[in-house]
């Protein structure tokens, strides 16, 4: 048994790590939490250049044709570091997309501008409030054109192209719902950004009007595909939301060995010391459910849904649990807009939300595993 | 990435599951796979015999205790050959209960601190189960602190002598032998006057005395020594060097990875499954689902996390420190899943009766049992500190009872 990521893995995750220690420090973050630009764009460009953007799309179309897994670890970093880039819309949501359900033609024009860096892409899943549904998607199609608004849909504000979820049908099944694949610099989208709790993470509302539109996958098959995306999304951001925990405890515990009160540094009262002790475990518990996920996603493996589901629910309640008491832990100082502790519990809490809220995954994981079990 | 056995690990495995499907006492397999905490019982049979029949039938055939050398009645085995034996052995590893203690604690300090003589004459017996030995630490004044205990030992020629109680002490009523840890010195800090030892528990003057819990059962008991001879060839290290001998046992109690902890969460998801509430299948309603979907993430937690201990000794590292919150996850956990369990059935959860009660009864017996978990080698306050300090590498408690001559220690709060 092998339940561990590869030396080479492992080596890629360092060099992760040190590219986004040096190019996107705090300071990095600050300047799109400040609105002084929407995304890091020299950042985004190193991640196309160390060959992150493009690591789990085959040579053919321009990328590493590594892998999953490599793709995991590099997310781990990027949601350690708090990356104020476009990187889970373009690679885990639009790029799978279209890995999953894209023709050829489709795969030759996008995949090798996601790993170049040239084109940014999205979902364009929501129309306001409401979890992932088949029957919450409005928006309609008509002779190759779109009608309608979503919102939120992440990063739209910057996004070259968007994979729309459209209404296609009015059985009431999920095969009413169908996938296009919109141009956003061709006309008839009109863009907005949106207000958020995490500005190092755009959100936009998308008004189609007569948007030209070509379809991705059959027509019916939207909700398949839908879940699919959704389902490897949710391990990726899931490692995402690990290495933020990771990192939101290391704070915590940093600061609980510096700081100093009644005599004594704060890490050794056991109100303080226990508290994190319980990050501990939690950041733990979503990791090994991250692994298994990513295992699941690798093989493509008859227990991804499930696999992902828990990896989603543990590591969203990790990062939350994490997030909120490092600033605990630093007390007033983590009330402050000056120390980090806010970026981590922005991202925390907006991360949490945007595949689908934890009540959402809950509900999946049960019916995941009853299905498994009737099985 | 993967799960899969190498093919020599594959090799162990198919032959520890066919000496497993030969050999096992199949007869009540059914029924310690249903048992859970609290309750591990076996109808029509006395457990206790069924399992000194099952360990001395591995041990003759060379399946018991796998980890230890050949010579002390083990088999040489590697440790990811113990987790795969484990894992084959399944629910008849439930009857290894009663030697937990003798084969996880006990064994490992006899090997590292006797004679090689005791050795080879102590351990075979130990491995088959003919002789059980049990950990004679915690004292009513040493519980979490277990350096505080002040059983006393006093050399008289080439003898010591045991005078004081012992308390929490596991299976010491069907025990044979025990390691004993006292207080030579009480002049000196806590940690500075202590001595091991092994002792024959039918030695004159030991008197056990079952303790009966919160739950009805009776596992542990008071240990009462009085003028007890114990010959100084039977003290494991150096006198006043009991401590760091202590530690060698603690560590070996933290070793078990891949038997599981028990969560409850399997016996709670097959609960709900089948419950009907007014408004439906429990399964289907909201609120319950919210709560198994948390529990499940932890339960899959736990078992991925070992999964990744197993996949160190596989490779031949050493485990990493993220195994140290098994115990810590699970002992809250079953009491929540117990607790919730009864309140789904509303008033009748009060129920106990088998004949009365959801499941025969086996989650108000685990909601009984519960509390002890949390409390039970390591409290979870004492497991939160490991992992701060060991793991987090965050400052220990101030200790100011560190350097104070043990008879100079408050022994009473409120005066």
């Amino acid at each position: 048994m092998n339940f561990d990521f590869s030396d080479d893995q492992k080596q890629m995750r360092d060099a992760a790590r040190k590219f986004l220690s040096e190019q996107c420090p705090p300071k990095a973050v600050r300047t799109v939490l400040d609105g002084k630009a929407a995304y890091d764009k020299e950042l985004w460009k190193g991640l196309a250049e160390m060959g992150f953007l493009g690591v789990a799309i085959p040579e053919e179309f321009g990328g590493a044709g590594a892998g999953h897994l490599e793709l995991c670890v590099i997310a781990e970093e990027m949601g350690r570091a708090l990356a104020p880039a476009p990187f889970s819309s373009t690679v885990y949501l639009a790029a799978e997309a279209i890995l999953i359900a894209g023709s050829e033609a489709q795969k030759q024009t996008w995949l090798p501008k996601i790993a170049s860096g040239e084109a940014i892409g999205t979902l364009a899943l929501f129309e306001g409030k409401g979890n992932p549904s088949p029957k919450a998607i409005k928006l309609a199609a008509s002779g190759g054109t779109l009608n309608g608004v979503k919102k939120p849909v992440p990063d739209g504000a910057i996004a070259d192209f968007a994979i729309v979820a459209v209404r296609t049908g009015s059985t009431g099944r999920d095969s009413d719902i169908s996938l296009f694949l919109v141009d956003l610099k061709a006309g008839g989208v009109e863009v907005k950004s949106l207000t958020n709790v995490d500005p190092t993470r755009g959100q936009a509302e998308l008004t189609f009007k007569n948007a030209k539109a070509e379809p991705l996958g059959a027509t019916g098959d939207g909700w398949s595909i839908l879940s699919q995306v959704l389902d490897r999304a949710a391990v990726l951001v899931a490692f995402e939301q690990v290495g933020g925990a990771d990192r939101a405890l290391e704070m915590g515990r940093d600061y609980a060995l510096d700081r100093i009160a009644f005599g004594r540094p704060i890490g050794s009262f056991q109100a303080v010391k226990h508290m994190l002790a319980d990050m501990y475990v939690s950041a733990t518990l979503a990791r090994s459910n991250c692994y298994y996920g990513a295992w699941a996603l690798s093989t493509n493996a008859s227990e991804l849904p499930e696999a992902a589901a828990a990896a989603r629910i543990s590591a969203t309640q990790a990062f939350q649990h994490c997030a909120k008491n490092n600033i605990q832990v630093h007390g007033g100082m983590g009330f402050t807009w000056e120390f980090d502790c806010h970026m981590y519990y922005r991202r925390a809490n907006a991360v949490a939300l945007g595949l689908g809220s934890l009540s959402y995954w809950e509900d999946q994981l049960i019916d995941r595993m009853r299905k498994k079990n009737a099985a | 990435m993967n799960f899969d056995d190498t093919p020599q690990e594959a090799a162990f495995r198919a032959e520890a599951k066919a000496w497993i499907s030969a050999n096992a006492p199949k007869q009540y397999e059914e029924e310690l796979r249903k048992s859970s905490l609290g309750r591990t019982q076996l109808t029509g049979a006395n457990i206790l015999e069924v399992a000194k029949a099952w360990q001395k039938k591995k041990a003759d055939a060379g399946w018991a205790c796998l980890h230890w050398p050949k010579e002390y009645g083990g088999r040489g085995s590697s440790p990811i050959e113990r987790v795969i034996w484990q894992q084959e052995e399944g629910p008849f590893g439930k009857l290894s209960g009663m030697f937990i203690i003798g084969h996880g604690m006990c064994g490992p300090t006899m090997m590292a601190f006797a004679g090689e003589e005791q050795k080879r004459k102590y351990l075979p017996p130990l491995a088959s189960g003919e002789k059980v030995w049990c950990q004679l630490f915690s004292e009513p004044a040493g519980g979490s602190d277990v350096a505080g205990l002040r059983t006393r030992a006093e050399k008289n020629g080439d003898d010591w002598i045991i005078n004081g109680q012992k308390i929490w002490t596991s299976g010491a009523h069907y025990s044979d032998y025990g390691i004993l840890l006292t207080r030579t010195d009480p002049n000196v800090a806590k940690h500075k006057g202590l001595t091991m030892f092994f002792l024959d528990m039918k030695s004159s003057g030991v008197e056990v005395r079952p303790i009966k819990q919160a739950s009805g059962q009776s596992d542990f008991n008071e240990v009462y020594f009085t003028d007890v001879k114990i010959p100084d060839s039977q003290r494991l290290g150096a006198v006043n060097d009991g401590w760091n001998v202590s530690l060698t046992t603690l560590m070996n109690e933290r070793m078990t990875i891949g038997a599981g902890v028990a969560t409850g969460f399997p016996e709670l998801f097959e609960f709900c499954n089948s419950l009907m509430l007014e408004d439906g299948p429990a399964i289907e309603d909201r609120g319950v689902r919210s709560k198994l979907a948390n529990w499940a993430v932890k339960a899959s937690g736990l078992k991925y996390t070992s999964m990744r201990a197993i996949s160190a000794l596989s490779k031949g590292d050493r485990p990493g420190p993220e195994n140290s919150i098994g115990k810590l996850v699970a002992g809250s956990m079953v009491q929540d899943v117990a607790t919730y369990a009864l309140d789904l059935q509303g008033a009748a959860g009060v129920l106990s009766g088998p004949e009365d009660a959801e499941v025969a009864g086996k989650f108000q017996a685990m909601l009984l049992r519960a509390p002890g978990t949390r409390v039970e080698g390591g409290t979870d306050e004492i497991m939160r500190n490991i992992i701060a300090e060991r793991v987090l590498g965050l400052p220990g408690d101030i200790r100011i009872d560190k350097d104070v001559p043990f008879n100079k220690i408050p022994t009473k709060g409120r005066a």
